[in-house]
């Protein structure tokens, strides 16, 4: 009996080993398959910008080399932690302003920010005031209708008319 | 006695104060002179042969220096000629180009006249550098940091170009698509090199 401890020893110190292996192994492997960002992830990011080559083609879209190697590069700093807001400020730091769709609100950026809401509300004004005028028209049309549709007081068939039967009683 | 009914309200039109329409036609003007100008400036690049080109600063890639610098800027060189050349990884003429430009660079590097600068357009970094590995590119180069540089030559480039800028700061050659030898590309520099 004595002499089997050593034997017991050295096979749970086996076991023991073997098994911080498995779990050693298992704890990479599973760091391995961490996920990487998602397309649908990267298109979310993507979609605010657009192709630096093709004119108005937004980058999630774009089938050239230059917008994959873009989506790859977004793909790779969101790996690596960085907000899309970050993300962002990268390629406008390295390819300017013209890479996102919707322009910074600055400068002369502003008008076109501030020039359709005013565009839309100067025409609904615009509208307005026509359609009430219509209205105003089409009303003082009617009445001059009317007016010139009835026997004027005085005509000579109604006068005619009113004779006649003073006559009959 | 005929008497007439007119008791229809009589529609007035009104019309905005004259100080109102005339802001109104003022705004519109300024509007389409902006929108003229945009248009204009989008279809034109800055500069076209024999104008002078604006100082830009090319910021060079690491591992590239010129005279120990890591940038440089286009008004240092005056008095050289100078050849830019506008390329991408993404660009497979620019491939096709790469090695021609690199024996013109060779050809006319010991003598110090000639100043070769690489603008890398629109690249990611990692594979702009695979490229000028790939092709043993030694003349400095850089990438175009917010798309400063290329408008200044061309707003709808069309990759490779070349500009070539005599000692004065001269655009004097432009070369729309890639040089393919090197005499082509000696044919448009040598020109220049006589001229002091």
């Amino acid at each position: 009996m004595g002499k089997k401890a050593p034997a017991n020893h050295l096979f749970f110190t086996i076991l023991l080993l073997f098994f911080i292996a498995i779990t050693v192994l298992s704890f990479k492997s599973v760091r391995a398959q961490e996920p990487t960002p998602s397309d649908d992830e990267v298109n979310a990011i993507a979609r605010q910008m657009f192709c630096p080559i093709c004119e108005n083609t937004p980058l999630d879209v774009c089938p050239t080399e230059a917008c994959h190697d873009w989506r790859e590069l977004i793909r790779q700093m969101l790996a690596q932690g960085k907000t899309p807001s970050e993300i962002k400020q990268y390629f406008v730091d390295h390819y300017g302003d013209r890479v996102l769709s919707e322009p910074p609100r600055a400068g002369l950026n502003w008008l076109v920010y501030v020039l359709p809401p005013i565009a839309f509300i100067t025409g609904l004004l615009l509208l307005f005031r026509a359609f009430r005028m219509w209205k105003v028209k089409s009303t003082a049309t009617f009445q001059e209708e009317v007016s010139a549709s009835k026997p004027a007081h005085g005509n000579e068939y109604a006068t005619r008319l009113e004779d006649e039967l003073r006559r009959r009683n | 006695m005929e008497q007439k009914i007119t008791n229809a309200p009589a529609a007035r039109h009104r019309s905005a104060p004259l100080w109102v329409q005339i802001v109104v036609w003022i705004g519109l003007l300024i509007l389409m002179v902006f929108l003229g100008l945009g248009l204009f400036r989008a279809q034109h690049p800055i500069i076209s042969i024999g104008s002078r080109v604006p100082d830009f600063t090319l910021n060079l890639f690491e591992d590239y220096q010129y005279q120990n610098e890591s940038q440089i800027s286009l008004a240092s060189l005056r008095g050289k000629v100078v050849v830019v050349n506008f390329w991408a990884s993404w660009c497979v003429t620019c491939a096709d180009e790469a090695p021609t430009m690199e024996t013109a660079w060779q050809y006319y590097q010991s003598d110090g006249e000639v100043v070769f600068l690489g603008v890398d357009y629109t690249d990611v970094d990692s594979k702009a550098l695979d490229f000028l590995a790939t092709y043993e590119i030694t003349y400095p180069n850089g990438p175009d940091l917010g798309t400063r540089i290329t408008p200044i030559f061309n707003r709808n480039i069309a990759m490779p170009e070349t500009y070539i800028i005599d000692r004065q700061g001269i655009m004097q050659y432009k070369q729309i698509g890639p040089f393919q030898s090197l005499a082509e590309i000696r044919s448009a520099i040598d020109p220049l090199l006589g001229a002091r």
